[in-house]
């Protein structure tokens, strides 16, 4: 009981993670039909911006600084290049985004180096928040989902209440007739980019320290956030919201269980394969994904 | 049965091909140029049977490695059995056994990556790709782990000498079978299969309306393209006598989808050139600089804004202007246009080069370029590279003015002589 209470928490602070990342791309998508295959290597910018930061001014200011940077670089990666390419249609679309997901690695390789940097849980958030039976939950996990919470409700509440959150709505299934009544739709898809890299920014902010930030991990949670999109049913965010937790629960639960299987592999070494095999699995039987209804 | 001339033109073009296979060992020599050669004659194999899907089929992958992979995986194993005797096979024929391999998992797993197209099918290659690079170090009895599975390619009884010992009996084994493949796919392209993935690439919904099933087209083009692929996995298992799960790595897909889309996608000849440049890139530039993996990205970046159909539809645009003879009146502005672009770039590569040095620990941050010498740390070298590179830029959109003016001139002149 124990167990399983703390590993249910533990998937849950993931699967949010996993959540922030997927619902930017999610809502990329639907929004432009551009998959942001650089979307990961976004994350791992946020998480060096913030690492730089808490270095020179501390945390606290690096939650904010680092993901509005980070949104500011995707806006201008919008304007200046994805807008450029537009022309040339989706595929060339997401070429580009790989292009720059390679340029984005190689440029952390030269500013940082290839080896992990020390980016570390603040000591405000460092320690034991509750204790289940005789295991402690630590603050810093409890944060974690706290954010992800925080920043969920407030893109819904923007994208639902405000008057640019119901013009990107309109935007999403009429642009020209949004065109037509006047809103700067460029600007409107300027905008979603941006704040789907913040986005993304921000996770790794907060996901950078809980796990490790090193330049390989865009590459070790991009395929995850894409097998998340897909699993979900392309663009739709409900479906997103389930698929990662799904998959945060699984992964979490079959690293912790050390179960033999057949052929003497044990269950945590699987936890890398299961999140495709269960992509492949839920391909065969409903290829649309698990809330999907576009046909790519 | 219909009447068709003898076409001299594609003779004298498979002739000269023939012919630069053969001689190309002869003009480059050196042991250096053999293994390139060798590692090109590779990758075109590789590259082709990509765009059998990204070109022909519409099929943007991200996991092709995989059936070039386990073909090779297959195809070292087989060699191993054939080294201890267990059968006897001619390692001539051993690219087979890597196609076959390659075919039977792509059979396997284009059986659910076909199931949909466009982005979802890029997103489902890629996981495929993962899972099989994942699989590949869970089971270290089979791929050998992080080391992978060593082999010796000199087995069984020479046949009229040949042993495959000497690099150069390597390179006319791969050029043997880099000139079939050639030959094979681009027959393909002509066969009603080859037809139909185009149709089924420009126009799904109207290729199911005709009654052909277009899952089935994107299934057999996909099966076809990893047996290429697998041939040219056995391929570099022979050459490199080792095979890691670096060959199904998410690397080697990326990899091979620069390579072709470099090269030129909408044309047979493009992957050709496309996998002839990757190899410069990643064996011979990477001697020089640990940053080529960054000018190889800013290199297929700029090919992806400013030339979507590669360099095979760069050379192939000037062929209907040196026809008219009109080439002359562009030397100069593509002269301006090369200069310019040289200078930004040497600005670039030492702004980069100095960026690297800075980060590297230990590394000396002097740079020694052309009997100049500076320091990363001070900062004239940094003001200096970056008005070189503000002037070539500023020169480079000039330059292209003048290329896009001419150019356009000489067009419009061509269409009216047309009309």
């Amino acid at each position: 009981m124990e167990f399983f209470l703390v590993q249910t928490l533990n998937g849950i602070s993931y699967g949010l993670l996993l959540f922030m990342l997927s619902s930017g791309l999610t809502l990329v998508f639907s929004l432009m039909g551009v998959l942001n295959f650089a979307h990961a290597s976004f994350y791992m910018l946020g998480a060096y911006f913030a690492y730089q930061i808490s270095t020179k001014i501390g945390f606290w200011p690096a939650l904010v600084v680092a993901p509005v940077l980070v949104g500011a670089i995707g806006m201008l990666i919008e304007r200046w290049g994805l807008r450029q390419v537009h022309k040339h249609g989706h595929v060339a679309e997401l070429l580009f985004t790989f292009g720059l997901a390679y340029l984005i690695e190689e440029a952390v390789h030269l500013v940082w180096g290839r080896s992990a940097v020390d980016y570390r849980v603040p000591p405000d958030l460092d320690g034991p928040l509750f204790t289940i039976f005789t295991s402690q939950y630590p603050i810093y996990r409890g944060f974690m989902m706290l954010v992800s919470v925080a920043m969920l409700v407030s893109v819904w509440l923007a994208l639902t209440r405000t008057r640019i959150g119901l013009v990107i709505q309109a935007a999403l299934t009429h642009p020209q007739t949004v065109e037509a009544l006047g809103h700067n739709v460029p600007r409107v898809f300027m905008l979603v980019f941006g704040g789907g890299t913040a986005l993304a920014g921000l996770a790794g902010v907060i996901g950078g320290n809980a796990f490790v930030t090193e330049p390989g991990m865009a590459a070790s949670v991009g395929p995850i956030i894409f097998v998340i999109v897909v699993v979900g049913g392309m663009g739709s965010l409900a479906g997103a919201f389930i698929a990662s937790l799904l998959i945060g629960c699984m992964q979490t639960f079959a690293v912790a269980l050390d179960w033999n299987l057949v052929g003497g592999i044990k269950m945590s070494q699987l936890a890398p394969v299961l999140p495709y095999l269960l992509m492949v699995l839920l391909l065969i039987f409903r290829p649309t994904g698990l809330m999907g209804t576009r046909e790519g | 049965m219909r009447y068709e001339p003898l076409n001299l033109g594609r003779w004298v073009i498979w002739g000269a091909m023939a012919l630069v296979f053969l001689v190309a060992p002869l003009v480059f020599s050196g042991g250096f140029a053999l293994t390139m050669l060798i590692q090109m004659g590779t990758m075109i194999i590789f590259a082709l049977s990509y765009n059998m899907l990204l070109g022909q089929g519409g099929m943007l992958s991200f996991g092709h490695a995989v059936y070039s992979g386990l073909g090779a995986f297959l195809s070292v194993h087989a060699l191993n059995l054939i080294g201890k005797g267990a059968f006897t096979f001619p390692v001539t024929l051993l690219p087979l056994v890597g196609g076959l391999a390659g075919l039977a998992f792509g059979v396997l797993f284009g059986y659910v990556t076909t199931r949909r197209a466009g982005t979802t099918f890029a997103l489902i290659s890629l996981g495929i790709g993962e899972m099989v690079f994942a699989c590949v170090l869970m089971f270290p009895g089979f791929f050998g782990g992080e080391a992978g599975v060593s082999t010796n390619r000199v087995v069984g009884q020479p046949f009229l000498g040949i042993t495959y010992g000497p690099a150069i009996q390597v390179y006319y084994l791969v050029a043997t079978w880099c000139f079939l493949s050639i030959v094979a796919m681009f027959a393909l392209t002509q066969t009603p299969l080859g037809r139909m993935a185009n149709a089924v690439r420009d126009n799904p919904e109207r290729a199911e309306f005709v009654g052909y099933d277009t899952q089935k087209v994107r299934f057999l083009q996909l099966v076809l393209s990893s047996f290429f692929a697998g041939v040219a996995g056995a391929l570099s298992c022979i050459n490199f006598e080792i095979v890691s799960a670096e060959n199904v790595s998410p690397i080697r897909s990326g990899g091979v989808l620069i390579a072709t889309y470099i090269g030129g996608v909408p044309f047979f000849l493009g992957p050709i050139l496309g996998a002839i440049i990757f190899i410069f890139f990643v064996v011979a530039l990477s001697g020089f600089t640990k940053a080529w993996l960054l000018y190889l990205g800013l290199f297929f970046v700029t090919m992806v804004v400013y030339a979507p159909g590669g360099i095979a539809s760069i050379l192939l645009m000037q062929i209907p202007v040196i026809r008219a003879r009109r080439l002359g009146e562009l030397a100069l502005p593509y002269a301006l246009a090369a200069g310019a672009a040289l200078v930004a770039l040497a600005g670039l590569i030492g702004i980069v080069e100095m960026v690297y040095r800075l980060s590297e620990q230990g590394a000396s941050t002097v740079l020694n370029v052309f009997g100049l010498s500076f320091d990363a740390q001070t900062t004239p070298p940094w003001i200096g590279f970056a008005l070189v590179l503000a002037a070539g830029l500023v020169a480079l959109r000039y330059a292209s003015r003048l290329v896009g003016a001419r150019w356009g001139a000489i067009q419009q002149d061509l269409l009216a002589r047309r009309a």
